[in-house]
């Protein structure tokens, strides 16, 4: 059981680095809200798993929420936004998509290198978890780097924060006030992202962030 | 309750309840009087932290190092509120805010000083990190106010680099938790900070050292060090002066003080790596950067902002350089700047609402057009530039004296760094306030109240501090290691 266990866990968390990157060459919107909600799935089951090998009730809550916010209503929420803004059309990015796919591919190499020689005493299926989150979190950020638009760089915060949740689950025991605390945020975090989009369109027809970089307050 | 009179949990329900009710109330001018009432309560509440300690618990503690902080950040909460009452009202006259926003405001404003408490106050690793975000997204909304297009860029601009400085001080946590959970077991006690030190020499010193990097590069960005600065000068100057004044002289300062619990972790493990050459590197980069961009700087309100920018470098690299007289020198110097930089900030708020605008190249001989705004800012950079006799001036001479005695050569660095900055200050000031008068030049419907109570204290401290305030700090620094 013990070996099923461990391959399980690692295959979901596996699965979470695999689709970080499909996200990162995804180049429409729509395609890459869909991404995230299957990369919020995947850390779903991921967080669930481990709530049954911890034997560790309040976990299955933190699965819930990732279900329900992560991978249904902010998806659902986003793809409106979209539509309502009226850009599907392709998203733009600053590196091509080889060159954002080797940066990835170093940063998870990079992730496990530091990780496994870290945690060398750790338990094995808390090492790889860690490192995998370390991984995910990376590829966030490689996302919110190589990105223009709001929305992009959106998801990629957010997908930094399932990388987050991938790790405080794999801690074995870690209390329940941080888990919670991670998903109200992501809330909170939204809210606000909500209402900057809003303000965001109503003031420039846009929600390319490049357009906010025009006003360098000391030009002129 | 069996306590009648709570202090630890009074500093929390003040601000707490406080937004509540501001967000519930109409009416703006009781609105912000009843804003200055709270922040007054609750610095009044932190003071009898001196006298009555509460022990600790898991999640809530006051020891030696928090309760300065809490005191100086209720304080400076306090005053920050009455600045806030007179330059709101100039801001409604222009209709630069509606009614609408400024009940937001000011529920936002206890929300920050609730969220700015509770980091400070928590004695929990998980609870700490929430404050700070808590404190995070709220000064995202209040920059972001004005609703134009630089205060959206700039809103925007500090949201993404502090959620990504956030997002790795949590995995950063995380790893402390799990360098932890081996000695002290699993659950809540190992978020613990008080059994966390206790312990810290069994913890596994490679996942701690790993943690404080991921602690260091995530709080590092809310304080502002040099390459993760980018949103600070733009938060500062789009946004309420008021909350430009609460960020330089206390958010930062809640975010260093993060970085220096954690750094006691380190200090209290034999095995774990010296945190001090990272901070000393990344302080010296802060300042040595930040006071060259001042001498760019066309925006007063960005001027000082890089200027805090430099002088959180400084006071990292104090800490960095550790030992109980760098220690006792970096701990002055945040009291003295927060205190200093808040007065700056409430004079430059009054400066930018009388002349229109904040561009330098607009206003000049304010020492004449309107002298009692002028002559405070020539004070406040004064001080901060710190010259003697005021209160910066003490605790650089005693970080550069330390310095000199153990590590020469960072020495040079340092004097040289602060000596560029102060150079570029002076330019500054010098058009400021004494040059041909420009701009208009009515009469400023200010409070010098709380400008000048800072000043004053900042001065005093400059020539004569209490014994026991200086017995405390030297406490303070025994404890940081």
């Amino acid at each position: 059981m013990r070996g099923l266990s461990f391959d399980v866990a690692h295959l979901l968390a596996g699965g979470l680095v695999l689709v970080s990157f499909m996200q990162l060459y995804q180049d429409r919107l729509s395609a890459l809200l869909n991404m995230f909600a299957l990369h919020a799935l995947v850390l779903t089951l991921s967080v669930a798993w481990q709530a049954y090998i911890q034997d560790a009730p309040h976990l299955y809550v933190t699965a819930l929420i990732a279900l329900v916010f992560k991978a249904i209503v902010i998806p659902i929420a986003l793809h409106r936004i979209i539509v309502r803004l009226g850009i599907h059309r392709e998203i733009d990015k600053v590196v091509g998509v080889g060159a954002t796919m080797l940066l990835g591919m170093g940063l998870v190499a990079l992730s496990m290198v530091v990780m496994l020689r870290v945690t060398a005493d750790a338990d094995p299926l808390a090492r790889e978890d860690l490192a995998f989150a370390l991984a995910v979190v990376l590829l966030g950020l490689l996302m919110m780097v190589t990105r223009r638009n709001a929305v992009s760089q959106v998801v990629g915060f957010m997908s930094i924060e399932n990388g987050l949740v991938l790790a405080a689950t794999g801690a074995k025991g870690m209390p329940l006030v941080v888990e919670i605390s991670i998903a109200f945020s992501v809330l909170i975090a939204f809210i606000v992202i909500g209402i900057f989009l809003f303000r965001i369109r109503e003031r420039f027809d846009t929600v390319d962030v490049q357009a906010l970089d025009r006003f360098r307050g000391e030009r002129s | 309750m069996t306590m009648p009179f709570d202090p630890m949990a009074a500093v929390l329900v003040i601000p707490a309840a406080a937004a509540a009710l501001l967000a519930a109330l109409p009416g703006y001018r009781m609105t912000a009087r009843l804003n200055v009432l709270a922040a007054l309560l609750t610095f009044l509440a932190a003071l009898s932290l001196f006298f009555e300690r509460p022990e600790a618990g898991p999640y809530l503690l006051v020891d030696d190092l928090n309760n300065v902080f809490i005191v100086l950040t209720t304080f400076v909460g306090f005053t920050t509120s009455v600045f806030s009452a007179s330059y709101i009202d100039h801001e409604l006259e222009i209709g630069r805010l509606t009614p609408t926003f400024l009940r937001f405001y000011h529920a936002m404003y206890q929300v920050l000083m609730f969220a700015m408490n509770l980091a400070l106050i928590a004695n929990n690793i998980g609870l700490m990190w929430v404050a700070i975000e808590l404190a995070t997204l709220t000064t995202v909304l209040m920059v972001g106010i004005y609703r134009t297009h630089e205060a959206l860029e700039a809103a925007w601009k500090y949201f993404i680099l502090g959620s990504v400085g956030i997002a790795l001080a949590l995995f950063g946590t995380i790893l402390v938790y799990m360098a932890a959970r081996p000695a002290i077991g699993e659950g809540l006690p190992a978020m613990v900070w008080t059994n966390l030190v206790a312990r810290a020499g069994e913890f596994d010193p490679a996942l701690l050292n790993l943690a404080f990097v991921f602690l260091l590069l995530g709080y590092g960005t809310k304080v502002g060090l040099a390459p993760l600065h980018a949103w600070l000068p733009d938060a500062h100057a789009e946004g309420p002066t008021p909350i430009s004044a609460v960020l330089s002289g206390l958010l930062l300062n809640v975010a260093l003080y993060a970085l220096l619990r954690f750094k006691m972790l380190l200090a209290a493990n034999p095995y774990a790596v010296a945190p001090g050459p990272l901070m000393v590197t990344l302080g010296l980069i802060s300042l040595i950067f930040a006071s060259f961009m001042l001498y760019r700087r066309r925006d007063i309100k960005r001027m000082f902002a890089y200027s805090s920018i430099e002088h959180m470098g400084i006071i990292t690299f104090a800490f960095g350089i550790g030992g109980p007289l760098a220690n006792f020198a970096g701990l002055l110097h945040m009291t003295m700047h927060s205190l200093t930089k808040s007065a700056i900030f409430f004079a430059v708020g009054h400066i930018a609402q009388v002349k229109g605008t904040q561009k330098i190249a607009e206003m000049s001989g304010l020492t004449v057009t309107n002298p009692v705004l002028g002559w405070g800012l020539v004070i406040g950079v004064i001080a901060i530039a710190g010259l003697p006799p005021l209160g910066i001036f003490m605790s650089e001479f005693l970080l550069v004296s330390s310095t000199f005695a153990r590590e020469p050569w960072l020495a040079i660095l340092l004097v040289f760094g602060i000596l560029v900055g102060f150079g570029a200050l002076f330019l500054r000031l010098n058009s400021i306030a004494f040059g041909e008068p420009r701009g208009p030049s009515a009469e400023a419907k200010a409070s010098y109240l709380p400008m000048y109570s800072h000043l004053a204290i900042v001065f005093v401290a400059g020539i004569y501090m209490p014994p026991a305030i200086v017995m405390w700090f030297q406490n303070v620094a025994k404890l940081l290691g």
